[in-house]
Parts: C-alpha cells; structure tokens; sequence
C-alpha cells in the first residue's frame, strides 16, 4: 500500500465520521487489513485523530490490523450449529490448522476465525471458506475441507 | 419503463411487463439463497441453462431463480409451473432426468418427490407438502415468483401499489391510524405497538426525522429478516417509503448485518433500481413528497441490534448503547428524531395498506396480530422458515409443519427469543404463540428463532453457549453487562467441566438479578434468561452436573466417559498460594 493509493481510495468517499466505516471496509476488501499507515491517512482525511480511529475499528470485529491467511475459514458458532455438534467441528477445525481464532497458520495459507451466525441454521454445522459455504460439516468433512484447499494452495 | 411521474403509471408499467413478457409453456424455479448456495444451488442453475440451451428449449421452458421460500432442509430444490411440481435435494446430475421426464412428458419421478418421512406418504405438489401446507404465507407468498434482481417481477405482484395508495389516497395521519388499528407490533422482538411509535415520532416538531430499518438480524439461530431482504426486498423498501411518508422523514437508512452478503448485495439493487424508477428520490410517484434510503453494512457486533448502538454504529462510532429516555423518538440519529422498525415490521406495512386493517387484524390472537416467519431449526425434521398466524401452538409448528425431533429422539425444549429468551419444555407444547403468552410462560418472541432440543442437548452447557455469546458482545460500556456476564460464563464454564459447587447456583441467581436490574440495555437486561430459564426447567441438570460429576445428554467433553474409561471430572488445577 503506498500513500498515493490510499488518498486515490479516500478521493471517493465523504470526510465526516459516518463515513469512516463504509472507508474501513473499503480498505479492509483492497488490502485484506486495515494498515497503520492507512489509520493515519483515514484521521487527516475525517480531520480526527488516529486513536479515534482504532477505537472505532478495534470495536468490530470485521477489522483486522494483521494480514490474514490466503484462505479466510470461518466456522459458525451459531446456536443451531453448536446443538448439531458444532462445537466438536470447531475443535477439530482448532486441531487441523494448529491455530486459535484471529491467528494464520505460519505458512500464511489459513486464518481461523469465528462468526456468531450465517444465517443458514437449518442445514449447519457450518464452515464458510472465502465465502464459500459448507454445510452440515462433520469432524472428517473439517479434514476433507481443508485438505482440498492445502491441495490448492 | 423509466421514471414513474404518476401513480396510475404503475398499472401501465404492469400492463407492459406482461405484454412483452414472452410466453413459455414451463416454468422452472429454483430458489438460491443462503442456504440452498450453501448446498449447491448454483450448479442446480448452471446444469439447468446448459441442458435447456444445449437442447434449443431456451424460448420454452423459462428459469427463475429467486431467494429462499423456506424450505432449507431440502435444498437444493426445483418448483415447476404449471402444477406447483416440487423437488428436493437434488444433484446437477439429476437435471437432465427433470427434463426429459418432467418438463417435456409430464411425468414424476418418485425419487425427488417429497417423501414423508412419518407417513412415507409422497407429495409431489408443493402446496400438499405438510411443511408448506399448514403455514399462513403473506409476507412470503410471492417469494416463488420474484427474482430479486428484477423489480418488475415485484410489479407484476401488484407491488407499490400499497405506497400509490398511500401517497395519494391517505393522509399521513389516515397512515398511522391504519397501522396502528391494524395492531401492528414490532418484530423485533420487543413488540411495541408500531402505530403507536410511530405517531410518537412525527409529534416531534424538528426540522428533519429519520426513519431506520434495523436488518442487524444477530441472534443465533435467526435468519428470516437476511431471508425477506434478500428474497423481496422491495417489500421492505416500499413499507419504509410509507412509513417516512407518514412520519415525515426525507431519509431513511436500512442497516444490515455484514454476515448477510446476499441480503446487502439484494437490498441495494432493489434501491438503485427504486431511485430509477422514481420511487425513492424527489417527488416520488409525481408526488410532492421525498425521501431516499441509505445502505450501511455492519462490521460485526451484535450489540448494534439495540437501536441506541445501532444508531452510534450509522453515526460512525463505536457502537455503544446509552441510556433512554431520551428515546429515539425524542433525539435519535445526530440528535433528530428517529424511528426504528425491525425488516419484517417494514414489510408487514405493504400488506396493511393495500389490504387494509380490518382484514390485516382478523389474523391472530387478540393482541397479537398478523403471520410471524419462525427460524426452525435445531434437532427438527424439517428445519426452515415457517410464516404462519400468531396463535398457532408450538406443537404445530415443530409437529404438523416441522416433522417432529430427527432421527427419532425425544423431544426436549425449545428455545425461543434467542440469548435474551428462554426455553419451553415439553409441557408448553400446546400453548398459543403470541408476544404475551411467551413471556408469560418465561420467554419471549424475539425476532422469531425456534430452536428445537432434544434429549442430546445439555441444558447447562447450552446456557454457557449463551453466556459465552452475550459476554462477548457486551459492548463493554457498563460495568454488570461487561463483568457480571464474564462471571456468570465463567461460573458455568466451572460447572460444565465438574468443578462446579452448589452455591454456584445461587451465585448465578443473584449475578442474574443484579444484571439485569443494573445493565444500560436490553443486552445486559436480558443476558441471563438462559441461565435463569435452564435453572427454572431443568435445575436437576445442574445438579447432576455439580454434585455427580455427570452430563447426562454425554455433551460435556470432562464429563463424558469413553469406552475404557470411567467418567473422571478434569482435575482442577491447584492455585498456589502466594505467602
């Protein structure tokens, strides 16, 4: 990210504070994280500051200062996913990547994350993997799954 | 059809719709929302315009793709006109096979008719399936027929003809009156009578009101808001146009929940394409009223149901709650008074209108009026979204329309309401679902999830579920909301790994009561129903937990014995004193 790109970016957006989520999503699709030095261009660009700024972004939890992994797995934690045996399907998910939630496997091919419902809770336990849906994934689907995106890579 | 500068246009545009509409002999529908993308929705459609392009029956058989009706558990699915023909769970390879067969010879294939898996009896109409067959649809019941990316299929639904209506047959007090004699109640969950809030909003004298749709649908297990928004979103945008003509508001906004991509991509076609047609804008239908409505994607916090945090949240800040009065009513976004209505609460409005109170009430309990789509799922059947009238028993919903508990398990309780409900055990099968009933008997509507448990279900590590989710959404502003949830989960954790006492019980009681009397919003004020609700019914499963070091649905991994090994609570970590 360079700081030309970034004022390019800003060009397009308004410069009052209900315009600085629609800015983080932005930034956050174009580079996969929210880069210090973008926080900094967003607070001259509001005309705020830069702790404004990551006081807002560290309330959510779509923002990450931290590049994530090429795939993105996300396992649903949903109440109707954890009394189909979700719960067993995040610890295995734990198990088969090595990380915790918010953490990237050290190859950077993976990052685990959580969401609290996808809204597909008829047909759960379910794993999104960069937008793509998964549904009633058992223990041995969790390896199936991951093993066709290592196979990717 | 461009802009539309006169109500009577709309017929026209309905007239013109259907004359260059081409004919076909065959419709075939296949519904790709969530759920059914989930389970390979698209390949269904891909397979289905190869073999009908690659068989030159492109200009006799039309595919309509459209959001969800409902019926998740058998998705992917394929509805054919005429004759309502239903198939489910299907494979992109079944799809020659539908057209040979089926759409060119008329005849079944047994295999992809809905089975009943009681009776095993088949049907092959969708409006015969029991699931179907006992709901009431009106919210929903062009959902077959709309593809979303198209508003001249909302059109030919007679669609905006409740907001013509409206513009130029009502005054907005004549609007209000209608909704509230409708007897309307919110959504949402809290059922406030939206009539009522509505004429407390346009009361306010300020130089400019806001009107919001609240579509942050957060709670687990609930999807039928993200459903009618990415199904028929016109309907919600047409209810909000009515409602800010009513409440003299020039803009609105409709926050959606960013783990609901289908619904925000949805809901802002179907704006682009209202503002293109002259029915968001300035002088909307040739009238003199105005009004736009802005989109805005959450970025992932639950607490930005509450419309106090939801408002914080479109403002650009920290999504934290604060406390009323003043009400949004009073001062509300940047200061102005602001409405809040859930999504199904703006699409019910349409429906009010054109049909009009008197109708609208007769469906219903007493002070319960109009359908409510229910999230059901968990251990049933037949999980999906049910639209049915208020008062129906929840022995209907979850038997007659849902199949009963899967594979052949007990029946155990369901929850309704979400973190901030409770659970109904066996013995409240038969009551009348209505906003007050279920709060009487310890829980509440919410915005419409059922969740269905059975005998494989722990009570007690369902309501550390809860706990765990209400203790990291908390907002954290105040302090019983952000730490007494912490200790209650932790409380809990304690008990579900067989280190639990019973004084935990009490504990938990009196955190409860503190919580909810001390907390800023409904998040904390409601936080520990769960908890309080699972110690109500099913106390003997706390016990078991604390005193036999036991789980007896075998969910608690500490407290499960495997074969070869006897049931052995985790060892609890000595904590060294310090001296």
């Amino acid at each position: 990210m360079t700081g030309v790109e970034m004022d390019a970016l800003l060009r397009g957006f308004g410069r009052e504070q209900k315009d600085l989520t629609r800015i983080l999503h932005k930034v956050q699709a174009e580079y996969g994280y929210i880069p210090a030095q973008a926080v900094q261009q967003i607070a001259r660009h509001l005309n705020t500051t830069a702790s404004e700024i990551y006081g807002v972004l560290t309330f959510y939890k779509a923002f990450r200062l931290q590049p994530g992994g090429k795939y993105l797995v996300t396992v649903c934690q949903g109440t109707s996913c954890h009394v189909r045996g979700g719960a067993r399907v995040f610890e295995e998910m734990k198990k088969e990547l090595g990380v915790e939630p918010g953490e990237t496997t050290p190859d950077r091919l993976f990052s685990l994350d959580t969401v609290n419902c996808l809204g597909c809770c008829a047909i759960g336990p379910t794993v999104v993997v960069n937008g793509a849906y998964y549904s009633q994934v058992s223990e041995d689907g969790v390896r199936s799954i991951i093993a066709e995106y290592r196979k990717r890579k | 059809m461009k802009m539309l500068t006169h109500p009577t246009q709309l017929a026209a545009w309905k007239a013109q719709i259907l004359e260059e509409r081409p004919v076909f002999q065959k419709t075939v529908v296949v519904s790709n929302g969530t759920c059914g993308r989930a389970r390979g929705s698209s390949r269904i459609i891909e397979a289905l315009k190869r073999e009908l392009d690659g068989r030159g029956l492109g200009e006799t058989i039309k595919l309509e793709v459209t959001g969800c009706h409902g019926f998740c558990e058998l998705e992917p699915n394929l509805v054919i006109y005429p004759g309502e023909i239903y198939y489910g769970r299907l494979k992109p390879e079944d799809i020659p096979a539908v057209i040979d067969k089926t759409l060119l010879k008329d005849k079944m294939i047994p295999s992809f008719v809905y089975e009943d898996p009681k009776s095993h009896r088949r049907y092959s109409q969708l409006k015969e399936i029991p699931f179907y067959r006992k709901q009431m649809r009106h919210l929903t019941q062009d959902n077959l027929r709309i593809d979303p990316d198209r508003i001249e299929d909302y059109i030919l639904a007679d669609g905006y003809q409740a907001l013509a209506k409206a513009l130029f047959d009502m005054t907005a007090e004549e609007v209000i009156r209608e909704v509230d004699s409708a007897g309307l109640r919110g959504r949402g969950g809290a059922g406030f009578p939206t009539g009522k809030k509505w004429q407390f909003c346009r009361n306010e004298s300020a130089e400019r009101r806001y009107i919001i749709c609240n579509a942050d649908e957060g709670n687990p297990g609930t999807y039928m808001d993200r459903s009618i928004l990415a199904a028929n979103p016109h309907s919600v945008i047409e209810g909000m146009i009515i409602g800010a003509y009513a409440m003299g508001a020039a803009e609105g906004y409709i926050y959606v929940r960013m783990e609901a991509p289908q619904a925000v991509r949805q809901v802002t076609i179907a704006r682009d394409q209202a503002r293109k047609h002259g029915l968001l804008g300035k002088s909307i239908l040739g009238s003199e009223f105005h009004f736009d409505i802005h989109i805005v994607e959450g970025a992932g916090a639950f607490v930005c149901g509450e419309e106090t945090s939801l408002m914080s949240s479109i403002e650009g800040r920290r999504a934290v709650s604060r406390q009323r009065p003043p009400f949004p009513a009073q001062s509300g976004l940047w200061g102005y008074p602001t409405n809040i209505n859930n999504v199904e609460t703006w699409a019910n409005v349409p429906l009010i209108i054109s049909r009009g109170a008197e109708w609208y009430s007769q469906i219903g309990t007493p002070k319960s009026k109009g359908t409510k789509i229910f999230s059901l799922v968990g251990k049933v059947r037949n999980g999906g979204q049910v639209e049915v009238p208020m008062g129906i028993k929840l022995r209907e919903v979850i038997y007659d329309i849902g199949g009963g508990i899967k594979d052949g398990k007990k029946f155990k309780a369901v929850q309704t309401g979400g973190p901030a409900g409770g659970f109904l055990p066996a013995e409240f099968l038969d009551l009348a679902i209505d906003y007050d009933n279920l709060v009487q008997a310890g829980s509440t509507m919410g915005s419409g999830g059922m969740i269905v448990l059975d005998e494989t279900t722990c009570m007690v590590d369902l309501a550390r579920h809860y706990m765990h989710f209400t203790q990291e959404e908390s907002c954290g502003k105040c302090v019983p909301c952000r730490v007494g949830t912490r200790q209650m989960h932790d409380i809990l954790v304690r008990i579900t790994r067989g280190e639990g006492e019973e004084e935990d019980l009490a504990r938990l009681k009196e955190l409860s009561d503190s919580i909810m009397v001390a907390s800023l919003c409904g998040l904390g004020q409601t936080a520990p129903n769960p908890v309080l609700s699972t110690l109500r019914h099913f106390r003997d499963e706390y016990i078991e937990h604390i005193r036999h070091k036991k789980c007896p649905a075998g969910v608690c991994p500490a407290l499960v014995s495997r074969p070869g090994r006897e049931a052995a609570p985790a060892v609890r970590k000595v904590k060294k004193t310090r001296p």
